[in-house]
């Protein structure tokens, strides 16, 4: 392979090598023979939908789970992971979508977890002191993890697993949770890590971010390795390709339409409660018929405000007038939208279970199932699965079926689309779009700002203690995010 | 009458308290509330349901029966109400303070039979028998099988059709499946459906204890129950929460408890052999369940 541009690695072995893995579920094939070499000095980002076997593959490299065929290869060296403490040991290090931090413990005693032998906190600092010294990246060890925000917590658990004498550190959606400031905070530590001999894998949804950010990129479409190549043979169109290689994609064109004159639902100094940062903002604000208002905000700011406009919380002072019929989608699935050891039918009851009483006529609410089936083109084997069975993509399509299937006043949505792949996005707004035709309001709220610039008529930024609205612009909704947090000075 | 017939008939009154304390457990468990107090609120039931037949027995006649088992629910309602109270405002796990009304009902039941409820000689630390018509009448000639075998049935299938059924127990099942869900998707008053369960759980097992002194002893007196409310969480669980084969379960069990008796008497085999095997099937039912990942109780950690 003369023309590879990184051909010379073989004067180097990389990083970590994996060659030829293979991994079933049962009948499903989730890798198929994929190869993947990551290189020292370097960030490498693999990307792919949903499914495309992303996760499977890193979660094969950290020792969670073991590969039917295929070798792994450390520093030009054949090894075997038995568990994720392997994988350590061997110089990997993951970094979790979901922080895995003890709040309650300080910095030094989170990176001393773990460990072995007793935990002495100056030790844990001198290691800490060191890895500052070698990347740049500091923390204070004596912090209480609990006072840290995320961006920070983040930052700690890059400088733990360096600390832990990781060598390659894998990411898994790490921007998911972080303002854009954050996240260009989040490559610098990135680079400077790479800069120092380490080689990082950045899992991703973000096109952007990769292209941005990575030196290296692999694609993975349905289990098999679809493009790995240098970052500058690329371009955003190419990559799309790859990752969706011959579905068409979905372009979702923006249209706007003058709301109604009808206000459905409209707060007047009500108060509003943070149950994490205690924090409390008394809120104005009118949403009316055929309209769509983005929210914007940092780290769950929005959620008491769509909370209490989903009915989901009362107001201590002020009033909140609201519709009789309104319809929500948390954004955590698994835990407030559906319940797993339930099937289709029980989920689809669950949203009138606080209403009726009397009995409960199952044929009935069977029957609305299989029409929200089908008109959402939700894909289960039949009405009676557990909704544990389905993918992501088609939970959503399910929930949002279920709430809209009464024709709501409202719709209030938190980060429809988090976590789901081109298509299913699509699909949702494609039906926030349609409920506003219908003559709904809707309120959602994302993490995503070309979501919100491309869905919305209007958007409501929650900054720091008031409501600032801004038109349906990118760069509008970040700086007035970005307004919303202190300039550090340092 | 023959001897098989009676045994059979001893089964089925051993199975009794079984099953509707079984009831109770599983009831509260499908609801979410951990419910491990079945043993305390059977014996403030047994005591109210005595209380009331003692009290006014004679007045009422036939009615007194209908009143002790009323009586008995309301008291085992009110029983498992304390720990309710405790975990809304205290935040005391149900689990801890169940436990401990145990303790405090037994030693309840010690106190009134040598106290205010002795009967009148003073001698044995009992209370007065229950005079026959207060009794609940047998339901097969020539055996013990009292009416409560019969209420056992009826109840399990109520519940089985509460939960299948009715909104009610909808909620209930919601609740216990997922709060945040059932609160959030649902729009469920979980605490409110909480309390409800805690209350119904605790009358249920109230009424196990009245059965068992209007039915079988026909009076108070310590170790009335061999540990009815703890054998009933195996029943409970043994029957995968369902209703209809706790019926089942606990005749299974009332088999096992009766046979063992049985063989210690002919032929000196152990009866602690039976809780053996108890225990062993418990371990056996968990397992299958852990396995299968259904359970509420034990759900494995998801990945």
């Amino acid at each position: 392979m003369d023309d590879d541009p990184r051909a010379d690695r073989t004067l180097k072995p990389a990083a970590l090598a994996l060659y030829d893995i293979t991994k079933r579920f049962g009948a499903f094939t989730a890798l198929e023979s994929v190869s993947l070499l990551i290189d020292s000095g370097r960030i490498t980002a693999l990307l792919g939908e949903n499914g495309a076997g992303k996760t499977t593959l890193m979660r094969i490299a950290f020792g969670m789970i073991q590969p039917d065929a295929g070798s792994i290869v450390i520093e030009g060296q054949q090894t075997r992971f038995n568990s994720p403490a392997d994988a350590i040991a061997a110089g990997i290090g993951m970094v979790h979508q979901q922080f895995s931090l003890i709040p309650a413990m300080t910095v030094a005693e989170n990176v001393a977890l773990g460990g072995k032998g007793r935990f002495s906190f100056d030790e844990t600092a001198s290691l800490l002191r060191d890895v500052a010294d070698r990347t740049g990246l500091s923390i204070d060890p004596r912090a209480r993890v609990a006072d840290l925000g995320s961006a920070e917590r983040q930052k700690l658990e890059i400088i733990r697993t360096i600390a832990h004498d990781a060598h390659v550190m894998i990411l898994d959606e790490p921007t998911a949770v972080l303002t854009p400031r954050d996240t260009v905070e989040l490559f610098k530590q990135l680079r400077t890590f790479a800069a120092s001999g380490g080689a990082v894998v950045l899992i991703t949804h973000k096109l952007r971010d990769a292209l941005e950010h990575a030196d290296d990129v692999s694609v993975l479409r349905r289990g098999r390795l679809a493009l790995s190549t240098s970052m500058s043979e690329v371009n955003e169109a190419s990559l799309v390709n790859a990752m969706l290689g011959d579905t068409p994609h979905v372009v979702t064109s923006k249209e706007s339409k003058p709301a109604g004159s009808t206000v459905i639902a409209s707060l007047d100094k009500a108060r509003l409660r943070d149950r994490t940062s205690g924090r409390t903002m008394n809120v104005s604000l009118q949403i009316r018929s055929g309209e769509i208002v983005g929210i914007a905000a940092l780290n769950g700011a929005a959620i008491p405000l769509l909370r209490m406009l989903a009915a989901r919380s009362q107001t201590s002072t002020g009033s909140a007038t609201l519709p009789a019929r309104i319809g929500f989608v948390p954004e955590n699935r698994h835990d407030e939208a559906l319940i797993d050891d339930f099937s289709l039918v029980e989920n689809l009851a669950l949203a009138d279970a606080g209403k009726i009483d009397g009995l409960i006529s199952w044929s009935t609410i069977e029957r609305e199932t299989r029409t929200v089936i089908s008109q959402f083109d939700v894909r289960t084997p039949d009405p009676n699965t557990s909704p544990a069975k389905l993918s992501g993509g088609n939970q959503q399509r399910f929930v949002l079926g279920r709430e809209l299937r009464n024709s709501p006043d409202l719709l209030v949505l938190e980060n429809p689309t988090q976590g789901l792949d081109v298509n299913a996005s699509a699909f949702v707004h494609e039906q926030i779009r349609h409920a506003r035709t219908n003559g709904a309001a809707v309120v959602f709220y994302s993490s995503d700002l070309d979501e919100l610039a491309d869905l919305s008529d209007r958007v409501i930024v929650v900054s720091g203690e008031t409501l600032i609205e801004v038109g349906p612009d990118r760069d509008a909704i970040g700086r007035a995010l970005l307004g919303a947090q202190p300039v550090d000075e340092r | 009458m023959n001897a098989e017939l009676a045994l059979a008939g001893d089964a089925l009154v051993r199975a009794t308290p079984l099953i509707i304390a079984g009831l109770a457990v599983a009831f509260a468990f499908r609801g979410g509330v951990f419910n491990i107090g079945a043993e305390g609120q059977l014996l403030v039931g047994a005591i109210a349901a005595t209380a009331v037949t003692l009290s006014s027995g004679e007045m009422l006649g036939r009615l007194a029966v209908v009143l002790a088992i009323i009586a008995g629910a309301i008291a085992g309602a009110a029983w498992a109400w304390i720990a309710a109270e405790l975990k809304r405002r205290f935040h005391v796990l149900e689990i801890i303070s169940t436990i401990m009304l145990n303790f405090i009902a037994i030693h309840l039941v010690s106190f009134l039979v040598r106290g205010p409820l002795q009967e009148p000689t003073r001698i044995y630390p009992q209370t007065e028998t229950f005079i026959r018509s207060a009794r609940l009448p047998v339901l097969v000639p020539g055996t013990r099988l009292h009416m409560g075998f019969a209420l056992a049935i009826v109840l399990a299938i109520g519940l089985a059709w509460a939960f299948k059924r009715t909104a009610f127990g909808f909620r209930v099942r919601a609740t216990g499946a997922s709060p945040s869900a059932a609160k959030v998707a649902g729009l469920i008053d979980t605490e409110k459906t909480s309390l409800i369960v805690f209350l119904v759980s605790g009358a249920l097992a109230g009424i196990a204890g009245s059965v068992e002194v209007s039915g079988v002893t026909f009076a108070l007196y310590e170790n009335l129950s061999p540990g009815y409310g703890y054998t009933a969480i195996a029943v409970a669980l043994i029957a995968g929460l369902n209703p209809v084969g706790i019926i089942a379960s606990g005749i299974f069990f009332g088999i096992l408890e009766t046979g063992a008796s049985a063989l210690q008497r002919e032929f000196a085999i152990p009866s602690s052999l039976a809780s053996v095997v108890e225990a062993t099937l418990i371990i056996a039912a968990l397992t299958i369940a852990a396995v299968r990942g259904r359970h509420t109780l034990i759900q494995p950690v998801k990945s």
